[in-house]
């Protein structure tokens, strides 16, 4: 399943079309769910007898269900616009990897059992009966989409094949044929409340300890509270936050913001999760009941506001699902955005001029930033089209001298996946995730040759954690990756901390 | 005789269209978008929303953004086939309608854009690769009629003149329920039956991408969800 290191795939540029290598990816396929995990999650323990009828009436009820699936299904004229916009059809050359290809495993069933064309004359319009090898070919096809929207952007009737693999998930969960990494997730959470199974008292201690080691390093005692009742803001982030690097980087950066904007603020312990896999499996159900675990947090400690952290399908499911998913959010201060990202609120301090803010001390950094999907392309930030865009990199230009975009067909709207997204990242799809994450990497290398830019800054604790991964694959140190509060937390002058500091000055930004 | 065939052949088309595409718009509509898809960044109005449709369906803005070649192909077709089948409203209007008659120079040579359009298309259906691979059957079959319709059309325009007149009262007999006489030249004929069978096909091909662009959830959304709840009938039943 893991393929050698030497395995990485060479680009001459980041969209370079591959020639076809039919059936390259065939074998990748990641770990089954355990009987354990898909009960956790409310799903069939294993793979049942009648797993082909059960299969259909699912595909008919999300038909019946899903406006998105039905006329997705029914719209696409193969076209082939999208055919070379997939990160992992560039990685990978693999055609069934193409998005209408990949949308085409699951219409041609679609077609044979629900469509007139397919039932008299399947061979004509590529309807195919439902068998095992078709049922095991999804799972492999189905699990190599990180459910990116990418294609979607490019297509003329806006057809989003993620929505065609978050269906096709689904319709393999109810067969009981899940996947074990993300269930395995959402059965934690449901647990415990995070995707980690951190309990709270290895969460209360974590926070302590990194208090302390701020204390150390800035002298001046910034707190991360818990459970704090009658907190005006609730911050969910993702779990990783906690723990992994450089996501714990960032957390620092937001707890130095809240502190210096002077505002209270908690972490839930029971809602200790900002990532919602539920999107990954198409569950609506599964997402619905881990959106809840937030309403319930914020009602318990009677805060005022939500804020999220840096995470890019949490801040999908946040910013486009939260009010439909567990709203009304009428107990809220209805002043602010709910929820509000971090990226806004600091964004807005910085240009109030509360956030005191050294660039130079990130003047080693020649900095370029990664656009994650999901924010990208599934949610917004802000009050203007496409703030999702301009309010990182307005915080980024505002705590760093260097900055440089990637080419702009990688960016934004455009912007390449990480290779890592939509529950693939798991060690068993390692081979997957180096071949999908090249044409970022080859992205990232123009800039590197053109302006020496030596880091790259994420907003997703997903993109942070499959690039600290991969990227010594091509050739950077895993430190390479940045969580955007990090470069924020550098540069940062606590009040109160050190007047040896004399170059420090106010920056304060003009709303312009 | 053959005014009796070709006036089932169209009724029975005519139904099948209207009804299959009403049926599959009803389909449509009736049919929850559980959440807000929007691919953003997405108009946050619904005049935004207006006009980011009217883009998509008069210039094909996301793929001009995707591919030229497609874009260049497609377009063309596409306008080109509007202005005719403008200038086909002569024969089912009388007296012809003023703007009907304003096209009609302008439309005589749109079948040529047609067969320039269609025929970029259906190249790259052999000769790229990636797109061969998608091509089915009946994606070469659905070109192959419309190329068919074209090729017959500019036929009787430009080589083996009909008369169009008889053609004009039999439609608009038809129009009436009453049959008349139809011309029996076999191009008009060929042209006749293949436009009955692109009726036919319609609400059970690809060709529903006509009235799906508009049902697209990704493209026909507003981005307003944090300003508005937005529920779908069966998930409010969740919340009992
Ligand atoms: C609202 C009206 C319509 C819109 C916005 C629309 C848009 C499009 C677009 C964007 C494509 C993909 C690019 C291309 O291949 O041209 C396409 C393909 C196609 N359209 Fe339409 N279309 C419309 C109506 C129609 C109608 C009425 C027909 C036929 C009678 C038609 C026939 C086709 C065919 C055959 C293709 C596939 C061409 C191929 O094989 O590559 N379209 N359409
Ligand atoms: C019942 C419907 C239709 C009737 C009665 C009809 C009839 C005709 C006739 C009589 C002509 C010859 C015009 C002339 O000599 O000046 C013609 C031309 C043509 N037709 Fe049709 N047609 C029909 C539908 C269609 C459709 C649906 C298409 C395309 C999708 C089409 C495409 C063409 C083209 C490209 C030409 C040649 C250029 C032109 O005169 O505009 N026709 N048609
Ligand atoms: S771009 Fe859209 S319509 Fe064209 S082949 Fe891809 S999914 Fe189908
Ligand atoms: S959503 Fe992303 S990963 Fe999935 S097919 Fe589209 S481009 Fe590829």
């Amino acid at each position: 399943m893991t393929a050698p290191d030497n395995d990485v795939p060479q680009l001459s540029h980041p969209l370079e079309i591959p020639k076809l290598k039919c059936g390259a990816m065939a074998d990748s396929s990641p770990y089954v769910a355990s009987p354990e995990h898909q009960k956790s999650v409310k799903y069939p323990g294993e793979l049942l007898p009648d797993w082909k009828e059960r299969a259909l009436a699912k595909m008919k009820e999300l038909a019946e269900k899903n406006r998105a699936f039905q006329v997705y299904l029914d719209a696409c004229v193969k076209c082939g616009a999208c055919t070379d916009k997939c990160h992992y059809f560039i990685g990978t050359g693999d055609p069934k990897n193409m998005p209408v290809a990949r949308q085409d495993l699951l219409r041609s069933v679609y077609r044979r059992y629900f469509t007139l064309a397919g039932k008299y004359f399947p061979k004509l319009v590529g309807a195919r009966d439902l068998t095992e090898e078709v049922l095991d070919e999804w799972y492999s096809y189905y699990h190599q989409c990180s459910q990116c929207r990418r294609c979607s952007v490019f297509c003329p009737f806006g057809i989003d094949t993620a929505e065609i693999s978050m269906a096709a998930r689904e319709i393999m969960n109810v067969v009981g044929k899940g996947q074990k990494y993300c269930n395995e997730i959402i059965g934690k959470v449901h647990k415990v409340g995070n995707n980690l199974g951190l309990q709270e008292k290895a969460l209360r201690a974590t926070l302590e300890d990194l208090e302390e080691d701020i204390e150390e390093d800035t002298g001046v005692s910034v707190r991360i509270p818990v459970d704090e009742k009658g907190a005006d803001i609730l911050l969910v982030t993702p779990s990783a936050d906690f723990f992994a690097e450089p996501h714990i980087e960032g957390l620092i950066g937001y707890a130095k913001v809240f502190h210096e904007a002077g505002v209270n603020w908690t972490i839930s312990s029971y809602a200790s999760e900002a990532a919602n896999f539920g999107l990954f499996i198409g569950s609506y159900e599964n997402m619905r009941e881990v959106s809840l675990r937030i309403r319930k947090a914020a009602k318990d400690l009677g805060v005022k506001r939500i804020i999220f952290g840096e995470c890019g399908h949490a801040w999908r499911v946040a910013y486009s699902f939260l009010n439909t998913l567990a709203g009304p959010w009428d107990f809220l201060d209805q002043n602010y955005p709910i929820p509000q990202h971090i990226c806004e609120f600091t964004w807005d301090e910085m240009q109030k001029g509360t956030l005191k803010l050294d660039k130079t001390r990130n003047d080693h950094i020649r900095l370029t930033f990664h656009d994650s999907c999901n924010v990208a392309r599934g949610s917004g930030m802000g009050d203007d089209e496409g703030g999702q865009f301009e309010i990182p990199r307005n915080i980024l230009k505002a705590v760093c001298n260097h900055f440089y975009d990637m080419p702009r067909d990688t960016i934004m709207e455009s912007t390449l996946c990480c290779g890592g997204g939509g529950g693939l990242l798991t060690d068993d799809l390692m081979d997957l995730r180096t071949k999908g994450a090249s044409p970022r990497m080859t992205a990232l290398k123009q800039v590197t040759e053109e302006n020496g830019v030596t880091h790259m800054a994420a907003m997703c604790a997903i993109c942070k954690t499959q690039f600290a991964k991969v990227m010594p694959k091509f050739g950077y140190e895993m430190d390479s990756v940045l969580s955007v509060h990090q470069l924020v937390s550098n540069a940062i002058v606590l009040a109160g901390q050190g007047d040896d500091e004399e170059d420090a000055h106010k920056v304060a930004i003009d709303a312009a | 005789m053959l005014g009796v065939t070709y006036a089932i052949l169209f009724y029975i088309a005519t139904l099948i269209l209207v009804f299959g595409v009403a049926a599959k718009i009803r389909t449509y509509i009736r049919v929850p978008a559980p959440l807000k898809i929007p691919t953003t960044p997405a108009p946050k109005t619904r005049t935004g929303v207006f006009w980011r449709m009217f883009r998509e369906v008069v210039f094909f803005e996301s793929l001009y953004k995707s591919n030229k070649w497609i874009w260049l192909f497609g377009w063309t077709f596409h306008m080109s086939m509007w202005l005719v089948l403008m200038r086909h409203l002569r024969y089912f209007s009388q007296p012809v309608w003023g703007w009907v008659e304003v096209v009609q120079p302008y439309g005589t040579y749109a079948a040529f854009g047609m067969v320039v359009g269609l025929g970029g298309l259906w190249a790259r259906r052999f000769f790229v690769e990636r797109i061969r691979y998608i091509s089915t059957p009946s994606d070469h079959l659905i070109l192959a009629l419309l190329v068919g319709i074209v090729l017959s059309g500019a036929m009787m325009r430009f080589v083996v003149h009909t008369d169009i007149v008889a053609v004009k009262v039999y439609m608009l007999g038809l129009m009436r329920l009453q049959i008349g006489f139809l011309p029996s030249e076999p191009v008009l004929l060929a042209h006749l039956f293949l436009v009955a069978m692109l009726m036919i096909v319609f609400p059970f091909s690809k060709l529903l991408h006509a009235p799906g662009l508009f049902f697209s959830p990704s493209r026909n959304q507003i981005d307003n969800s944090r300003e508005k709840r937005h529920l779908a009938p069966w998930a409010a039943e969740l919340e009992r």
